[in-house]
Formats: C-alpha cells, structure tokens, sequence
C-alpha cells in the first residue's frame, strides 16, 4: 500500500468537507473493494475518508410501502434481516449470495453501487425494483443511477446515504456465480411493480440493463413460457475467459425464466 | 494392538498447535536486525534487459538493490536441474543457464530482475517503483507445440527449436506389428491443463549470516531442507555444508511446488552476507501465481490398439511437455519417468511406446505437482479406454476387467519399466461398483432425465509408482541424487523418544504416524515420542517428503532405526537379566527372558544404558540412539479406482458432483483418519482439475488467471460427501508392507469425473476443465451434429 491519510468523521457534513479539501480522497465503506486494489497498488489515495463512524448510514427501516437501506449497511444484515425477508424476500436472497460469509460481513450496500462493478449484484436490485438513491445532495432514479462500467451518476464526492427499495408485487433474483470469484456472470432480478414490470440484468453487460421485451411478455402473461422465446443478443455482451458473449446470452434468457418461476411461487 | 500403534485412528498431534494459530511458520520466524526484500519481476513474458538504473531507489533509502550483474560478479552459479533425461539418440538434454537474478534477458512474466532491500517490505515495494527498467519487448513463445514449430521466438538462443528433449521409452516395432493386426484402434487428444499449486502458506525466505561463525543459515518453506542445503550450498552459491544450515518449520502446504531449489532461497542466503544483516521475504499470493513453479501442460496424442475380443494388443502415446522458462529442479523426470512409465496402467498391454518432447516456452516453469507424471499418464491411459469402450459397444468396467493385470500375475514386469509388486485391481473395482450401485444407474439416470437433467457415471482405475525411489533405478535413470531415507531413533535415559527424520510434514501429519510406529514398536507412549523435522541442523541427512514417499521409504528407515533400538536393548536387557541374549524376547514394551518370570520395561533399559554402571564395556557400548538409512529395492504401487457419478444441467452446462467412490490399495495403514485426509484432498485437487482449475495464458505470454478472481479453486459446496474405502494388499518388499496415500487421489479423479462428464453428455472430447461454458457448447454442438 502507498501512504495515505486516514480519517474518521462522524457526520455526513464531515465527511463531505474532508473529502473536497483534500488531494485525492476516497470514501470507505467496506473496504472489500477499495482495500484489495490499495494492497495492490492499483489504487493510491491521498486520503481515506472512513464512513463506518457515521451512525446515519447504517440501517435498515421498513415501511408499508418501501424497505430503505442505509448505506453503510452490510451485506449479511440485509440477508439475515427478518424484516427484509418478509417484505422483499428478493432482495434478502440477492444480498444472501454476495461472495461468501467473510465478504457479506464487510462489504456494504453504499460501497457496492458506488462501485458499479459490471458483476455486482446490487445493481440488479436498484434497477429491477426500481428503487431510489439518496445522498447528501439529492435523490437519483435508480434507472439512472448506473451510466457505465464503474461508473455512476455520482458526482465527485458524492455521498450515498441510503437505497430505498418499493415492495414489489412479487420478485425473485437468480445469479449464475463465476465459479471462481463468485460475482455475478450474470444476474436477473425479475419484479412486478406498481409502476409495471422490470427485468434487469447485471454481470452480461458493462452495466446493468433491462429487457423491454421480456417485461412486455411478462406483463401479460407472467410465466416463465412468456420469456423463452425471447433472444437477448449477444452484441454487446461481455465476453471473457469465464464466459463468452453468447454464452451470456443465453443464461440470461435461463436465469430469466428461472426467476420468474420462482418470482410466481 | 497398541491404543495408539499401527492401524489406529490416532488424533493428529500436531493438530492443536495448527488450529490455535501457534504453528511456526517460516514468516513468524523475525531475526535481530532483519531487513526485507522485494524481488523485482519482469511485467513482460519475453524481453531484452536493455538497462537497470538502480540510483533513484538507492537515493531514497534502499539497503541495496542487487542485480543479476551483482549476481554475475559474485561467480554465483545458475539453479541446477536434478534430472538428466537423454535424447531418443543418446545425447544429452539441453540445459540452458537459470540465473538466479536475470541477467540481459527477461523470459517469463515474474522473472526476477532486481532485489530491493529496505527496512520494510512495504518501504522496498516502494522502493522498487523507482527502479527503472528499459525493456525491448521480444514476441513471446507461450504454447509448448506452437513452441516446438519453425519460426517460433526463440526462449534460449541455445536452446534451438526450443527443444530441452526428444525422447521415448518401451520399443516402437512390437507396437506397429500390434496395430498392424488390431480390430479396432481408438485414437485420442487430450490437453492436461496446466495448474498452479496453490500451497495454503505462500513461499518465504530468510537469510542470515553469523559473522562470528561463518555460518550461514537459510529458513525456507521447503519439503526436503536437505536437498536445498545441497543444490544451494553445493551447485550455486559454493558454500560448504558445515557452515550451512537450512531450517523449514512448520511448512502449509506445498503438493509439491516447495520441492524446487528457488532464486529467491539463493538470493537471500547470499544478500544476507553482502548487506550484513538478516534478510526476509515472503511472497504475495500474486507473486506466487507467477512464481512458484507450476505443474502438468501436457499436450498428447495417443491410440490404443484392441482385437476382435476387446483385448488390448498394444498402446502407443506421443506428448509435448511445456517446460516453462528454465528447467526447474525436477521438471525433466515429471514427463519421462514418473509419467511414461505409467502408461501400462492396470492393464496387461503387452507392447507399449512412448515418445516425450519438452518444450521451453516463455511461461512460468513447470515441474512437479501432487501426482506429477502419474496424474497425467492415468489421464491418457483412463480416457482411451474409456473412449474404445464407447467405440466398440463395451461397458467400460466390463473392457477394464477384460484387460486387468490379474492379482494370479504378480510380481508382473510392464513393458514400460516398472515392475508391479502387488495390488489386486479387480478387486478394486468391483468393491467400487458395488458401493456405487452400478447396476442401479439406468434407475438414477432415468430419475435426472425427467428432471431435464444429464447423468452420467466415469470409472478410473489408477496406478501409481510412489516411495521414489530406489537410487539404483533412479541413478540408471539419469537422476543426480540417491533416493533413500533417513532416520534416527534416540532413545532417551528415562525412556522418552526423540525421531530425526529426513522427511518433512507440509501438512501430513507425519509427527502422529511416525509417533506411532515407535509407540508400536518399543510400547512407549504416544506422548513420549517426539518427532523432529526440517532443520539440517538436528536430523540426518534426508531427501525429504515428495512422491507420496516418507512413510514407504522414511517410515521404514524409521522401523529399521528401531528394530537396531530393540536389538541394542536386548543385549542390555540379557546383561541385566543374567541370561543369553538368544532367551530375551521383546514384546508390548517389556524384554522377558523366556521361560521365566524375569522381565524389565523398555524404559529401565534406556536408564541403563546412560547409567551403564556394571557394562562390560569391551562388549557392550553405552546409549541408545540409532539410525538408519534405507533405500528401498523397489517403487511402491498405490492403486485404486475411483468412479463418479455426475448430474449435469443442460441449460447452464453446469455439472454437480453427485457421488464419488474411491476404493484404494496403500498395502498397510498406520493411520486411517490420516489415509482418509489425504485421499480426501486428493480427490479435491483432482476435481479442481477437471472442473475448473486452469493457468490460461495469452499469446504474449500474461497469465490471465494471475488470481482467485479467475482462478478457481474447488470449493467444498462443489463437492458431495466422498465414499471410500480400502483394499489392503501388503507392499512386498518393505518391512512395514506400505505404499504411500499421498498423491493417490489426484492421479485417479480427474479421468473418473470426466469419464462421467463424457458419459453423460455422450460428448467424447470434452477436455479439461470441463467448465459449465464448454460443457454448454459441447452439448450444444453435439445436438447440432445430431440435427444435421
Ligand atoms: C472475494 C470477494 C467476493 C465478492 N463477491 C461479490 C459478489 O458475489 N457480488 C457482489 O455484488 N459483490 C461482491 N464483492 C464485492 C463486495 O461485496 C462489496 O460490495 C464491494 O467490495 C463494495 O462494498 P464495500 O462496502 O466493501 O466498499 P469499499 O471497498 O469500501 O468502497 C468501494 C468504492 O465505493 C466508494 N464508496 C463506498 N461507500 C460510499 C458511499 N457511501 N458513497 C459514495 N461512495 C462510496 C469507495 O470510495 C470506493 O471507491 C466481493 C468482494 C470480494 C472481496
């Protein structure tokens, strides 16, 4: 690791004002991102600014209507929450097949998204219920939250708060894990919202994507028979030495189906 | 029986130091005044050294950057290669120059090309930021048969064609007059992946230099201290034996990747002299995928010749090997004589050939992994029969059993070397069969099919030679080293019992088994006895622990140690008890003379023999402590069969290991949790094989799965519970009738899982690793041809 300064703020407005005053700073959440490619020298911040002293980003709250997730949330209390799995058993299951027990008890929501890795799961969540990103400036659709491969609509220094996620009707996510790293090779959140039906995909493509087609032929018929003769192309697919392009292809449409079979019980 | 002898499944005892974290391992070893080193490796596979300039980092605080120009200076020695394998004509390999530093030329990704040395590891890795570099890129040779075609790039300029060797083993006429008549003739291609070993604790070195003394000593993670104390001390350093210790503690893991004398073991002895004070370094999980040596990259066409009857009427195999970079200590026997040798496999072919071509390439260098050879030649040899089953219409147990060597055939002379001792293979298999059901696996495929699910079953039955070796087979065989073992048994005044061992644990649990042949022999208990290994400086010297050797050939080094023990005692004990030695018997730890009620405890004669207060002393020495050094007159041959039993979903290509059954012949058991252990483990790394592991480098030669994030190591949820179960024929020409466990369950699981993966997919070539995207499009382009 190179030399860096370590900070510790206790509020948002701390955190934020540390960050623009210094050379190049980076947030931490985590830290199974950012702490691996520091030891490998890949990333060299002049200043960390540790976010796990700020009490307003943990937590879970549920509501009639929505579960909001802080953002220094990990992964594991999503998973084991009762409450979660009650209201959005989708999104339990989707944090529950996060790397491994070691990985879900450090790594967070708010670090996941702000990430984007292309394989992480998270981002099917935010785009397939179609939840909202709080941050200490405003909100973000979670539609347009993701704008590349590890990029987002975050603005330098930009804090993530908190996700909120609308219960769904019904929802169900299906990941076929790398074998090796266990991300995302690729992952299908399928959901039936109150504002309509979302399939969207993560680990295919350089960023999460949805299916317009597969939610038309959901919508009027929500069965696993609807999607299968829909084709996702391959063209702009991944393509890697774990899996090419239109071997992604295809386990889109069979992680799809899957989903929504266990999406409809 | 003994509570805690031979046959007992005796606790580990080194187990609790393990699981606490209080295991010694090289890098919790700290020395007074200790500096830190980080090696410098190229970033580029293939390159011309066109200047170093090492003033930036000396500037801001190096203790030193040492070159290979530094290395050159000091007329130190390139590493050595311990096996000389002769051309098909008779003429000697080619052994190019291994610098221990690099001098001029870079020729693998992680060739070493400077050692930083600094007061911390984190400060030298800043350190050697600033040393730059000036490389001219050069095209790279990466794969070993490309490696071998004209105009190729060229890794050694003397090494033309990139060919270390061309040679062959069994004679090529009887073979063409075989397939001449045959039948039928199956034909094969296979690539055995390559792997890096993975040990759990990374390598680390520390080298320190006593000024008062002279004496240098190295600690190191090695299986076999002795034989580094030799090659380093000996071939490239020139430092002699009494002035050189070299200590390997606990060591985690290894498979065989902590055999090889390495550059940086070298470097650090040396660098600790030059700058004075003690030097570590432990290497990242990132440097050890570039720099630990990896194993198996075979390349094999092979056909095998049937008649009318299934019977095989010969056998002939044709193998490119990737030699990597530089030829690694052992590298040049793992595809000649720990795997050619093996291409009988169990069955009775009686005309074998083989020819062998190693290629230098610019990849990490390659020599032997657990198995090594044997892995490789069980693949071929279980694969082609497999597939001439499927050709000819046999059930593939059914054409195996046809073609066993019969137990009825034992001592049989193979037409490849070796000759097996004992082993009753179709006993192997039938107890296999049975425990599998494998007549119930049309009702259990059935049962998948209606899920939407493929089932198959692979069958692989395995030999292997192990206790390596006898050192007039391996001296005739161009080995540069004796294969024997060594061991001290010494007995102390108030009974307890220390062991010197020549082996070395890297996790087998060696100071339980050998605790239990003394407890066996001499009655002691277990807690009395104390085994001792790894340190130069205390035990005997020893070839160490490798080809699943220590117990067949250190464990009887030990059991003669203490049958010199007892004989010893029993002069003391007919001394004492005023009888003739011939009357003394020795039994459950107590010399009795016999015919009368006279006896003493073993323990009484070890006082004695300190206290020898009323000895005869013309006749009868003082002490107890005894060695031996043992070199077997034959291999040892573990074998077995394996079968697996997989679930393969169409729609993902994903395979599930659903059942797997490992019946095994190690002769006799000294511990059967620990057989268990390793046979378990063994069949994991057989499966990490044939699933999912794979060194895949591109064409410039950068290892694209350089980490755990693309390579894939078995996990146990890959897995189901194992089954197996052994079948004890008594090896017959060592005192303790064993014949090793160690590498048994990787030789034969990779071919038994995708023999089932071919099964049940119908696909014949699948090759390894069968992951879930080329079982997908094997299934995919099979239905297509079927469509067409
Ligand atoms: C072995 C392993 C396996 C993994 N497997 C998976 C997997 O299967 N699926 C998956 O989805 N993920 C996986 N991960 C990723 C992991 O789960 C985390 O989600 C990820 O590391 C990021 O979260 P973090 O809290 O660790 O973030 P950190 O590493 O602390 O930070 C990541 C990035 O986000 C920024 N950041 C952090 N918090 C905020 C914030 N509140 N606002 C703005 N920016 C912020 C940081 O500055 C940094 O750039 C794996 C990781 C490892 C090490």
């Amino acid at each position: 690791m190179y030399a860096f300064k370590y900070h510790k703020p206790s509020s948002i407005e701390d955190a934020a004002k540390v960050f623009s005053g210094a050379d190049d700073a980076r947030y931490l959440s985590g830290g199974h991102t950012l702490l691996p490619s520091m030891k490998l020298r890949l990333a060299g911040p002049s200043d960390i600014v540790d976010l796990s002293g700020i009490a307003g980003l943990k937590g879970i709250k549920v509501e009639a209507d929505k579960v909001t997730i802080g953002a220094g949330t990990r992964h594991n209390d999503v998973a084991l929450s009762a409450e979660v799995r009650a209201a959005i058993p989708a999104l339990a299951d989707l944090a529950g097949g996060i790397g491994d027990f070691q990985v879900r008890n450090r790594g967070t929501i708010g670090g996941s998204i702000a990430n984007a890795d292309p394989s992480a799961d998270y981002p099917a969540a935010v785009v397939g219920l179609g939840a909202t990103v709080h941050t200490n400036k405003r909100t973000i659709a979670g539609d347009d939250f993701f704008t590349g491969m590890f990029e987002t609509a975050l603005e330098d220094g930009e804090i993530v708060t908190a996700v909120s996620f609308p219960r769904p009707k019904r929802a169900a996510y299906m990941k076929f894990p790398n074998p090796a790293s266990r991300y995302a090779v690729v992952g299908v959140m399928v959901a039936e919202t109150a504002s309509g039906m979302r399939v969207a995909v993560t680990g295919a493509a350089a960023s999460v994507f949805r299916v317009a087609e597969m939610e038309q032929a959901l919508a009027s018929n929500f069965s696993p028979d609807a999607i299968a003769g829909v084709a996702v192309p391959a063209d702009n697919l991944n393509s890697d030495i774990h899996a090419a392009a239109d071997y992604r292809a295809h386990l889109v449409g069979v992680m799809a189906k899957r989903a929504v079979a266990k999406a409809a019980g | 029986m003994n509570e805690n002898g031979i046959g007992a499944r005796v606790r580990r005892k080194e187990d609790k130091r393990f699981i606490t974290g209080r295991g010694n391992y090289t890098d919790d070893i700290n020395r007074h005044g200790q500096t830190h080193a980080v090696f410098l490796r190229s970033p580029h596979a293939h390159a011309r050294i066109v200047s170093i300039d090492t003033k930036a980092a000396m500037a801001a605080g190096a203790v030193a950057v040492l070159t290979g120009k530094d290395v050159a200076d000091a007329g130190i020695n390139g590493l050595p290669c311990g096996w000389l394998i002769h051309n098909k004509d008779g003429s000697p390999m080619k052994e190019p120059g291994h610098p221990v530093i690099a001098l001029d030329r870079v020729r693998h990704v992680g060739d070493i090309v400077a050692m930083v040395i600094a007061e911390s590891k984190n400060q030298a890795k800043d350190l050697a930021e600033l040393v730059e570099v000036d490389y001219e890129v050069l095209p790279a040779a990466v794969n070993a048969v490309e490696a071998l075609k004209p105009g190729a790039p060229q890794v050694h300029d003397d090494v033309e064609g990139n060919l270390c060797y061309d040679w062959h083993l069994g004679e090529k006429d009887p073979v063409d007059a075989a397939f001449a008549q045959a039948a039928h003739v199956t034909k094969l291609d296979v690539y055995n992946n390559r792997l890096a070993p993975n040990a759990m604790e990374p390598r680390a070195a520390i080298g320190e230099y006593d000024r008062a003394t002279g004496e240098h000593t190295l600690y190191t993670t090695s299986q076999n201290p002795h034989v580094i104390r030799l090659l380093m001390g000996a071939f490239v350093l020139g430092l002699p034996e009494h002035k050189l210790r070299v200590v390997s503690p606990d060591v985690g893991g290894g498979f065989g990747s902590k055999i090889f004398h390495y550059a940086e073991e070298a470097a650090v002895t040396w660098a600790a002299k030059v700058v004075g004070r003690p030097i570590k370094w432990n290497s990242d999980r990132s440097e050890a995928f570039i720099s630990d040596a990896q194993g198996r990259d075979h390349h094999t066409h092979a056909e095998l010749a049937l008649d009318n009857d299934g019977k095989f009427l010969g056998f002939r195999v044709s193998t490119t090997a990737n030699m990597g970079a530089y030829l690694s200590t052992f590298s040049t026997s793992i595809p000649t004589y720990l795997y050619a040798t093996l291409l009988a496999g169990l069955y009775a072919t009686p005309a074998i050939y083989a020819e062998v071509k190693a290629a230098f390439t610019n990849t990490v260098p390659v020599d032997a992994y657990r198995g090594a050879g044997r892995p490789e030649a069980c693949f071929v040899v279980e694969s082609i029969v497999d597939k001439a089953a499927r050709e000819t219409g046999r059930d593939p147990a059914a054409l195996r059993k046809l073609n066993l060597i019969p137990a009825s055939a034992m001592p049989y002379q193979t037409p490849v070397a070796l000759q097996y001792d004992s082993g009753d293979f179709v006993k192997n298999i039938d107890d296999a069969l049975k425990v599998i059901d494998y007549d119930g696996f049309p009702a259990r495929c059935d049962a998948s099919k209606k899920k939407g699910m493929l089932r198959g079953i692979g069958l692989s039955s395995y030999i292997e030679a192990c206790g390596i070796a006898p050192s007039t087979v391996a001296g005739a065989l161009g080995a540069r080293a004796g294969l024997y073992e060594s061991a001290e048994v010494r007995v102390h005044p108030t009974g307890s019992v220390t062991v010197f061992t020549g082996s070395h644990s890297h996790g087998q649990g060696h100071e339980t088994t050998f605790a239990q042949i003394v407890c066996e022999r001499l009655g002691v208990p277990i807690e009395n006895v104390e085994v001792v290994h790894g340190d130069t400086g205390k035990i005997p010297f020893g070839m160490g622990t490798y080809g699943s050797r220590s117990l067949a050939v250190g464990g009887v080094a030990l059991h003669n140690s203490l049958e010199k023990v007892i004989a010893k005692g029993r002069k003391i004990a007919a001394h004492m008890m005023e009888a003739a030695e011939t009357d003394v018997e020795f039994k459950d730890g107590h010399y009795r003379v016999a015919g009368t009620d006279k006896e003493l405890a073993f323990g009484a004669i070890a006082l004695q023999a300190y206290v020898p207060h009323n000895f005869p002393h013309d006749e009868l020495e003082p002490g107890l402590d005894e060695t031996s050094f043992y070199d077997p007159k034959n291999f040892t041959y573990p074998n077995g069969c394996h079968i697996c039993e997989v679930e393969i979903d169409p729609d993902t290509g994903v395979t599930r290991i659903e059942r797997f059954v490992a019946v095994d012949d190690f002769g006799n058991i000294i511990n059967p949790m620990i057989v268990e252990g390793q046979v378990h483990g063994g069949i994991m790394q057989g499966i990490g094989q044939a699933l999912c592991e794979d060194c895949i480098y591109d064409e410039s030669g950068q290892l694209l799965t350089g980490s755990y994030m693309d390579y894939c190591m078995p996990k146990a949820d890959m897995v189901p519970f194992y089954e197996v179960g052994t079948n004890v024929v008594p090896c017959t020409h060592n005192a303790l009738g064993v014949k090793g466990a160690g590498e048994a369950g990787t030789i034969g699981a990779a071919a038994a899982v995708i023999n089932a993966i071919r099964h049940a997919t119908g696909v014949g070539d699948i090759q390894m690793p069968a992951t879930s995207q080329r079982v997908w499009q094997a299934i995919n382009a099979s239905a297509a041809q079927a469509a067409e």
